[in-house]
């Protein structure tokens, strides 16, 4: 009797996230951030510091990684003794460094407005999404990671790619227990592979200073671990410079 | 509400009777990591169906291929990505919406030319964002979809050519019009059940007139008519409300197959190809008054070959005279179609033509060998090499290593290629070995020995890998004999129990033991015979096609059993199954035990079972009497009675079954939109969808020893699933586990070259299986929330390294190759080699312990040496404490020049704020430079700007070449360590001086400034 009780429990569940499927991509990006700390606490951001670590043919490599509202970001990687900044922009223009020579180099052109381009996604894409002039349309259910999930296209705004501007499109997919995103989806613009999506996963949500960051990225095949997180670091202004010699 | 309280009691009971089942294994739910791989291969490629060129973009080209699905090019054509693997794979038309052409595509499922191989469709799809996600938009009968025109003034305005079913009358054929984008659909013009919309086409100027041509066909397992006098063309002036014959100067009596088309620079100029009944009058014509009247003008071979094959024309898009057609070999008119002369070399059996509309010398042909451009009007051609849209019937493995898989593909002829090569697996990789259609090709079980065969079995070859000596086999017609029927794909096997022999099936199984010299015919005929369905010399209707495709009442496949060499099962096209226990002496045909069965449903495969001589499974396909449900039965008592195994989990005819040497309830399903795999014999299926798209699966094998299971599509070349072992141990007491690791074989440290790989970006190359560790487990829940870890350990618990987590619901597969941490290195100017090296583990047992939350969980495996290696142990051991002692060196190394280093800061630190120190903290720095530049490179860059080599980067080399090796180091290697470790020995010699007399001295008057200050030790350097 008491499974019956039960059965009838989870099928009122189901019956009942059947009606959720109803849900808007809004209602489901303000559960969303209600889920991970609440949109306050996000706004409240004006930078971040990831400390990561990263797999190279079985050698760890930490990777730090900062971003922050007006734009500029760096991503350092230490190794072999040395701190070098794999890439950065300052707002402005973007620079990286050469491995042969180990210098920094500017980035095209294209790329840094494109980087420009997608100063919004600071601290997420969907927070104050219409402000941004992005938009969100709800596509339905998939299972993606073995879970159901919502997906929900977010077009922002749009980017260059070899001279040509092009509509800038991913496909998140947010767990319908959780409304939190697991999977996205973004088209390859370049290359012999584009066409084709590249696939990134987000996993192992923790708590940092009451919101929740994924530690456990999968970027197109490369996994990362986050070891910390640091919110409104103090960071030297120097570092988004290109260094010159 | 009273309707709504019912639905919840319907969904209650469902969720009760999901409750009793006993495992419901559901694909995306369980399969997670695991994945097949496709390695084509593509060097042969296979059939195009429909192409469409981008209007705007010259470099954006869709390809609808005839059984491998939807492909894009971004880069006019020299590469193209697959788009819609999650549907099927069969196109009819692929189209651009004009006003959109950047996110709105159309594709029209089923291809259209109607060979006997041909696939079906599933309806009319859409897509908004460029092909990255696709719907289905109706028309789900429709079975194939000729054309799809979308208005150019308004979006929403779709008008869909519906050709229909094939092998069966239908209602969904004719025009069908969308008013709102494809929701909604009305039949805006239709004849009769027997005849579809082959072509539609628009008048480019003006949206309001439209032509299509209607075509009357029908498609038997043994028979084909093309051709009625339902067939007619038809032109529309208002928009589809009234469609009139325009027949004017076209030939009376009954009609076939009709191509149209338009050209773009003159809409009144009109060309169509006609099939009809009198020879003289079959071919090109032509109108100059968009349609009132028709003038014949050729009737050339190229012109009138095969219309059911090649109805399509093509014109320039600027000049109204130039004008292709497909055929044979292709052909263009420069004289407004009087004349005209074949393409250049390409594959033959075109069957589209493109024309780019801005360069209107490059054009685009799809044909039966995949898709073809050039830059010439087809004069010289290209084929593109990234097309793994071959179409196999069959593929074996032999027992090599790695296996081989060998197979035959329609209008490509026989193969075969490793499943694995250094680089990937790439074209020239592949070995043809048969001409014509290629179906089954079999390896000898011991000698270096291939048998192959083409279409109707009209040769079988035995060939001599190691003398290149080739043979006809195939069994003939002997005196007393009748006339022998062979199917188009017909079957071949050779013995499980004798080596040398071969098994031939044509209506009678037909047995040699000396591979094919001599035959011997062991059966009465096991066909019904039919004789209604062995008049293939007047098949075709009005266009005579005997090419023995529809032959029929033949055995289709032939099954020894692994149990006893007596036993032997034949299944006939027909739907004959017949059964021998005593080697050919007596049959049974048991067909009629099979309940359930319509009767004549073709018999496509029969598995013989490895557990029980009574077991047996077998395959109908019942698409050709226009029947698309799934058959698949077992028989545990030679057939007497048989137990239907499908659920309505599957959706499609299925081909072929491939049952499991060690679990007998794991079996592997082929069906015509994809691979479904069950664990409990057949209670539950569930789809796999892990890079196997939906395409027709025609056959299945799988490895013993590898667990392979290889899967041979006709459309995307051939999948592999490698190791399926893992499936044998999927219980309820699994799915019901949080962590559940899954016991793994031993791993070996392959010791492979890393040459290899010749191929350029453009060409496709077939990925390897795995060789690195894989930990394998199933989590119940994805760990979307907290903290999930796991690390490699030795047996007493030592941590080797850590990796990265999978956290998926389902299987989850972490790779780890054998690595332990890389050295820490010295920094320098540049980065060196050997900080990217790792030593490897030696041979031993290790645990893989994933930690999530406060639970732990371990898993032990196994990882051995390469067992084809000739390395002795000894050796091994060697190379391992010398890379120990090198490893320890490179480090030794790092941690001096850190002190050095840290010195020479602290100098200069202490020298901003005390001037006094300047002097005396140069003087020291220079001392330390001075150490430091034989230690490691302070200038130059990594390529030709390299500075001379210094310690790091001499002990690095060494390092790094004995820690990549297996073998002990070699003499000369030794004599490099001994030279190199002198100049260690001297550098450090200094050091220590140095560390003795100058290092307390600084630490000393810094002490004053920073008194916090320590320098690391050894163990906080290395982990820090």
């Amino acid at each position: 009797m008491k499974t019956t009780k039960n059965l009838l429990f989870t099928c009122l569940l189901i019956a009942t996230s059947f009606i959720t499927n109803a849900q808007t991509a809004d209602e489901i990006i303000d559960n969303y951030f209600k889920n991970i700390g609440g949109k306050e606490k996000f706004a409240k951001i004006d930078g971040f510091k990831m400390n990561m670590v990263t797999n190279y043919n079985g050698i760890e490599i930490p990777v730090e990684v900062f971003n922050n509202k007006s734009g500029k970001m760096y991503v350092k990687i230490n190794f072999q003794g040395k701190e070098i900044t794999q890439m950065a922009f300052n707002g402005n223009k973007g620079w990286s460094t050469n491995f042969m020579t180990m210098k920094s180099e500017e980035m095209d052109s294209e790329t840094s407005e494109n980087m420009l381009a997608q100063i919004g996604d600071f601290p997420d894409p969907f927070l104050n999404y219409k402000q941004k002039g992005y938009k969100v349309e709800m596509l339905g259910k998939e299972t993606k990671e073995g879970t159901e999930c919502f997906k929900i296209k977010l077009t922002k705004k749009p980017i260059k790619v070899d001279g040509k501007m092009v509509d800038n499109v991913s496909f998140y997919y947010f767990e319908t227990e959780n409304n939190i995103p697991i999977m996205t989806e973004t088209e390859i613009q370049q290359g012999p592979m584009k066409g084709q999506m590249s696939t990134s996963t987000m996993g192992d949500y923790q708590e940092v200073e009451g919101m929740y960051f994924p530690f456990t990225m999968n970027q197109g095949g490369q996994a990362m671990t986050v070891k910390k997180i640091e919110i409104n670091p103090t960071v030297d202004a120097k570092v988004f410079e290109m260094k010159t010699e | 509400m009273k309707k709504n309280y019912g639905y919840l009691i319907v969904f209650i009971l469902s969720c009760i009777s999901l409750q009793a089942q006993e495992i419901a294994l559901k694909g995306k739910e369980l399969f997670g990591d695991l994945k097949a791989r496709q390695i084509g291969p593509a060097i042969m490629s296979g059939r195009v169906s429909d192409l469409a060129l981008h209007p705007k973009n010259n470099q954006v080209i869709l390809l609808g291929a005839a059984g491998g699905g939807v492909w894009k090019s971004s880069d006019g054509g020299a590469t193209f990505v697959s788009t819609f693997d999650k549907h099927i794979q069969s196109i009819g038309c692929v189209t651009f919406d004009p006003n959109n052409p950047d996110n709105v595509l159309w594709v029209g499922t089923g291809e259209t030319w109607t060979r006997n191989s041909v696939s079906v469709g599933d309806g009319i799809y859409k897509s908004t964002d460029g092909g990255l996600n696709w719907t289905n938009m109706g028309l789900p009968k429709s079975d194939r979809i000729s054309s799809i025109i979308v208005d150019p003034r308004n979006s929403d305005n779709i008008w869909v050519g519906v050709l229909g079913a094939l092998w069966g009358d239908s209602e969904e054929r004719g025009i069908y019009n969308s008013t709102d984008g494809g929701k909604t659909w009305n039949k805006n013009y239709y004849i009769d059940t027997k005849t579809g919309c082959s072509d539609l086409v628009i008048d480019p100027t003006n949206p309001d007139v439209m032509y299509a041509s209607f075509w009357e066909f029908r498609r038997t397992a043994w028979s084909f008519s093309s051709g009625g006098n339902s067939s007619a063309l038809f032109k529309t002036v208002d928009g589809g409300k009234t469609w009139n014959k325009i027949h004017n100067g076209y030939p009376t009596g009954q009609l076939g197959r009709i191509a149209i088309a338009v050209a773009p620079s003159n809409p009144s100029i009109l060309y169509s190809v006609i099939e009809c009944e009198k020879d003289e009058q079959k071919g090109l014509y032509k109108s100059e008054d968009a349609g009132k009247t028709w003038k014949h003008l050729n009737n050339d071979f190229a012109l009138v070959v095969r219309p059911f094959y090649f109805s399509r024309i093509a014109i320039d898009p600027k000049n109204p005279d130039i004008v292709y057609k497909g055929g044979l070999s292709g052909s263009i008119s420069r004289d407004g179609g009087k004349t005209f002369k074949n393409l250049g070399n390409m594959h033959s059996d075109i069957h589209d033509i493109v024309i780019d509309p801005y360069d209107t010398s490059r054009i685009y042909v799809g044909t039966d060998g995949g898709l073809y451009r050039s830059w010439n009007n087809g004069s010289t051609l290209a084929i593109v090499t990234n097309l793994p849209i071959s179409q196999y019937y069959h593929i074996t493995l032999d027992d090599k290593e790695p296996y081989n898989i060998y197979g035959g593909l329609q209008d490509n002829g026989s193969w075969y290629g490793p499943s694995k090569s250094d680089g990937g697996i790439e074209a020239k990789d592949w070995e043809r070995v048969g001409f014509g259609d290629g179906f089954r090709v079999l390896k000898h079980p011991s000698k270096n020995i291939i048998y192959s065969e083409m279409q109707g079995a009209e040769n079988i070859w035995r060939y001599n890998l190691d003398t290149k000596e080739l043979k006809t086999i195939q069994p003939l017609q002997e005196k007393g004999t009748e006339k022998l029927r062979f199917n188009w794909n017909a079957p071949i096997a050779t013995g499980l129990h004798n080596p040398d022999r071969i098994y031939a099936g044509s209506q009678f199984v037909h047995v040699s033991d000396d591979m094919g010299a001599s035959w011997k015919i062991i059966s009465p005929d096991l066909t019904t015979n039919d004789k209604k369905k062995l008049d293939q010399e007047n098949s075709g209707g009005l266009s005579k096609d005997n090419s023995g495709a529809e032959n029929h009442c033949t055995l289709f496949t032939i099954a020894e059993s692994p149990l006893d060499k007596n036993i032997i099962w034949a299944g006939a096209d027909d739907g004959n199954v017949q059964i021998t226990q005593d080697g050919g002496k007596t049959w049974k045909n048991v067909t009629a035990n099979i309940i359930g069965l319509p009767k004549n449903t073709w018999c496509y495969h029969i598995e013989t079972s490895n557990f029980s001589k009574g077991s047996a499974y077998a395959v109908f396909d019942g698409h050709t009497n226009n029947d698309m449900n799934t058959y698949v039965y077992k028989t545990t008592d030679f057939g007497t009675t048989w137990t239907s195994i499908i659920t309505k989990d599957i959706d499609g005819f299925a081909r072929c079954i491939q049952e499991d040497y060690v679990n007998e309830n794991l079996l592997f399903l082929g069906t015509e939109k994809g691979l479904y795999i069950t664990v409990d014999g057949g209670k539950n299926w569930s789809k796999f969808e892990n890079e196997v798209p939906s395409v027709s699966i025609m056959h299945l094998d799988l490895h013993k020893k590898t667990n392979d299971l290889v899967m041979a599509t006709h459309g995307r070349g051939i999948i592999i699933l490698d190791d399926i072992s893992i499936l044998r141990q999927i219980t309820n007491e699994v799915i019901a586990t949080d962590v559940h690791f899954f016991k793994t074989k031993s791993f070996a440290k392959v010791e492979n070259s890393s040459f290899g790989g010749t191929s350029s970006e453009l060409e496709f190359v077939g990925p390897n299986p795995s060789t690195s560790v894989q930990i394998i487990y199933y989590l119940k829940k994805r760990n979307t929330f907290g903290k999930i870890e796991m690390e490699i350990q030795d047996m007493s618990g030592t941590k080797i390294v850590s990796l990265p987590v999978s956290n998926k619901k389902g299987i989850n597969i972490v790779t780890w190759d054998f690595n332990e941490k890389g050295p820490k290195v010295a920094a320098g100017k540049t980065l060196d080699y050997s900080g990217f090296t790792t030593p490897l583990v030696p041979a031993g047992k290790y645990k893989a312990v994933l930690t999530k939350g406060k639970d732990k969980f371990e898993h032990e495996f196994e990882v051995v040496n390469d067992p084809k290696s000739p390395i002795t142990d000894s050796s091994r051991k060697e190379q391992r404490s010398t890379t120990k002692m090198l490893f320890d060196k490179v480090q030794d190394l790092a941690y001096m020049v850190y002190q050095i280093d840290e010195m020479i800061q602290l100098n200069t630190n202490i020298s901003g704020k005390d001037k006094g120190y300047l002097k005396t903290a140069t003087k020291i720095n220079t001392e330390l430079n001075n150490l430091k530049n034989t230690m490691v490179i302070t200038t130059g860059d990594s390529y030709v700007g390299s500075a001379e080599k210094q310690l790091r980067e001499k002990l690095g080399a060494i390092y790094s070449s004995v820690a990549s090796q297996y073998d002990a180091p070699s003499p000369s290697q030794k004599a490099n360590i001994e030279s190199v470790m002198d100049s260690f020995t001297k550098a450090e010699t200094q050091f220590k001086k140095l560390q003795k007399e100058v290092f307390p001295k600084v630490i000393e008057k810094n002490q004053k400034i920073n008194p916090e200050y320590k320098v690391k030790t050894f163990t906080e350097f290395i982990e820090g």
